[in-house]
């Protein structure tokens, strides 16, 4: 268990989640697979924080517990944020599905094609 | 191996074996249930990671809400069964998807890291592990200290989005 494992980890769930959101035909499975890459950053990121050094400390080796607080658990506050936006992203981008299932009557990517003609 | 080396295969193995069913299985319900076992293992790597708090998170906004959320959206429409099938560009999305990993991959191979453990100084690593014991404290300090303003920007986003579903999703009357 080592900050390599969890990168490479993050990595195969990204490029799953990649496939993913370009193979699937129905837009719900898209979403799925974008809240995969969501996650897959999200592990890169408390990883990266939980193991590399911050430059601000490596700097000054005599940094308070604030600024140490600060700088490690940075990876932590930006995953928040991640879920955040995606928890606002999945809700939006569902109510644009349902809406166009509404007006077209199917979710499928490659028959929504209105704005080709 | 230590225990915790074990917990991080079982939870790695479990995570990418459940998201390569998301995206392979043919019931798009199917994949919604697979996708909330791959959100538990991904909250599990999170406790690994000493980060309690996001994987209390983690378990109650993806497993609690947008799985289900997802389930209810791939039933409200149709074709919940068989749904999810694959487009025309399977090949070259498997391509990209391949080559991508491979950048990534080998950027955290090659990547110099410098860990914490071995560049600090004794003191300041028993600080950070003083930390990295109790997150969910420390987390709480800086959202409300450093961060409380993209904390508040937040909330209004998570409102319009909320205001935003409610407006696209509203029956309009003729």
């Amino acid at each position: 268990m080592s900050l390599q494992n969890f990168l490479l980890l993050s990595a195969v769930l990204f490029s799953i989640g990649l496939y993913g959101a370009l193979t699937r035909r129905n837009a719900v499975g898209v979403l799925m697979s974008i809240e995969l890459m969501f996650n897959a950053v999200n592990v890169a990121a408390v990883a990266v924080s939980r193991y590399v050094t911050p430059a601000a400390l490596r700097a000054d080796p005599s940094a308070t517990a604030d600024a140490v607080v600060q700088h490690v658990l940075t990876g932590q506050v930006f995953t928040i944020f991640v879920i955040a936006v995606a928890a606002a992203e999945v809700a939006l981008g569902l109510a644009i599905v349902i809406a166009v299932f509404r007006s077209r009557g199917t979710v499928d990517l490659t028959q929504v094609n209105l704005m080709k003609r | 191996m230590t225990a915790q080396d074990v917990m991080f295969w079982l939870l790695a193995g479990g995570s990418v074996g459940a998201a390569i069913a998301v995206v392979t299985v043919r019931s798009i319900f199917r994949a919604a249930i697979l996708l909330a076992v791959c959100f538990m293992a991904i909250a599990g790597l999170f406790v690994l990671l000493n980060a309690d708090f996001l994987a209390v998170v983690q378990v109650l906004i993806y497993v609690g809400a947008v799985s289900v959320l997802l389930a209810f959206a791939s039933m409200l429409t149709r074709d919940a069964e068989t749904g999810n099938a694959a487009n025309s560009l399977r090949v070259p999305a498997l391509l990209g998807a391949a080559l991508f990993f491979v950048l990534l991959s080998s950027i955290a191979l090659e990547t110099d890291w410098v860990l914490m453990e071995g560049s600090l100084p004794a003191a300041t690593l028993d600080r950070v592990h003083e930390v990295l014991s109790a997150t969910p404290m420390w987390l709480a300090g800086l959202l409300l200290k450093e961060w409380v303003l993209p904390f508040e920007v937040a909330s209004v986003l998570l409102l319009a989005a909320l205001l935003g579903a409610l407006v696209v999703v509203r029956e309009r009357q003729p």
